[in-house]
């Protein structure tokens, strides 16, 4: 127990700007989806279960459309493919977790895997629990925020019209902190202009697949100029 | 709600198994006792940026270009969060302004 509290306490100051983030958005998901006609049980238990930021904001749109789960899979497979890109990057991280290792990888959000590739983790600290109550805090976060937006996204009847716009800001931010974290911007500018040209040509429900092609093809195509650009 | 119980309780789990396998797989192709190639961790190292300009075309795909109002309220309120991000370089800020901005534009102006 002790040995837990000083992890507990080694963790918790690393997710003080992830709880805010969360409370901020997670508010916000509870808000549209509510906003969408959906009892604040349903917020709760996406956040618990799926407990994916921008999955959850496609998904209240999915729940607003015509019943179809095999589209809901396919662009839950697509939205969230980065997180590939997480699992192998915390494939050395993750070894002799033990038990741990079950939920350190469902609990991979784009947050959490940040947290976890930056902060140090102090010597006298239990390297398993310091992970786990990272992981686990962030999860607590979302969803007492996406509780509290459901509660009070139900309560008031102010016009949330335009709130999914919250989305579009938050990858708009990224894209922008991810332009300033390099030199080379073609990986970038191919993800840009990919879905841009393939919005044109397959429209707006049929576009995320070709899109990856074409990311993939043309950062394979590109591979040796995108990795000197960072050397 | 437009689906019924059923429906959206399918719709979750759904999304909730496909969510777990995107953070799963990795871990199932490459067990403990195997490296993964060069070519993936390229990849690995590189994917985030392109992913990411594509979920902001994602959530910009039913904006109108020819029909009124123009896509004109997504462009002021992208142009509002990436100026202001550049200036005060605070994520939150960034985020919130850029909402109640688009909130205000299509509730009260367009």
């Amino acid at each position: 127990m002790e040995r837990q509290i000083k992890a507990f306490k080694a963790a918790f100051p690393h997710t003080i700007p992830v709880m805010t983030g969360y409370l901020f958005l997670g508010i916000a998901f509870g808000i549209l989806l509510t906003s969408k006609g959906y009892h604040f049980v349903w917020a709760v238990a996406m956040s618990i279960f799926i407990y994916a930021g921008s999955m959850q904001f496609v998904g209240a749109e999915l729940l607003a459309s015509a019943f179809n789960p095999l589209n809901a899979f396919m662009i839950t497979l697509m939205v969230n493919a980065r997180h590939l890109f997480y699992g192998l990057s915390m494939l050395v991280k993750f070894r002799g977790t033990g038990k741990y290792k079950p939920y350190l990888i469902f609990g991979l959000t784009d947050e959490t895997y940040s947290l976890l590739c930056s902060c140090d983790i102090p010597d006298n600290v239990d390297k398993n629990q310091f992970m786990f109550f990272i992981a686990f805090l962030n999860h607590i976060y979302w969803v007492v925020a996406s509780a509290a937006g459901a509660l009070l996204g139900s309560m008031f009847t102010f016009s949330t019209e335009g709130i999914d716009f919250v989305m579009t800001a938050l990858f708009t931010v990224i894209f922008i902190n991810q332009w300033k974290s390099r030199k080379n911007h073609v990986p970038a500018l191919t993800g840009l202009a990919a879905s841009v040209m393939c919005l044109l040509l397959f429209g707006p429900e049929n576009f995320i697949i070709p899109s990856m092609v074409l990311i993939i093809a043309a950062l394979t195509i590109f591979r040796k100029s995108v990795e000197k650009g960072e050397e | 709600m437009t689906l019924t119980s059923s429906e959206a309780f399918i719709t979750v789990a759904v999304m909730a198994l496909g969510t777990l396998l995107t953070r799963m797989l990795p871990f199932i192709l490459f067990p403990d006792s195997k490296q993964a190639p060069a070519y993936i961790n390229y990849l690995g190292k590189v994917l985030p940026y392109p992913v990411m300009g594509l979920l902001v075309v994602y959530c910009l795909k039913n904006v109108s270009l020819v029909q009124s109002p123009y896509g004109i309220p997504e462009a002021i309120a992208i142009l509002c969060v990436v100026l202001l991000h550049l200036w005060k370089n605070n994520t939150l800020l960034s985020i919130g302004a850029g909402t109640v901005v688009y909130m205000l534009l299509v509730q009260k102006v367009f």
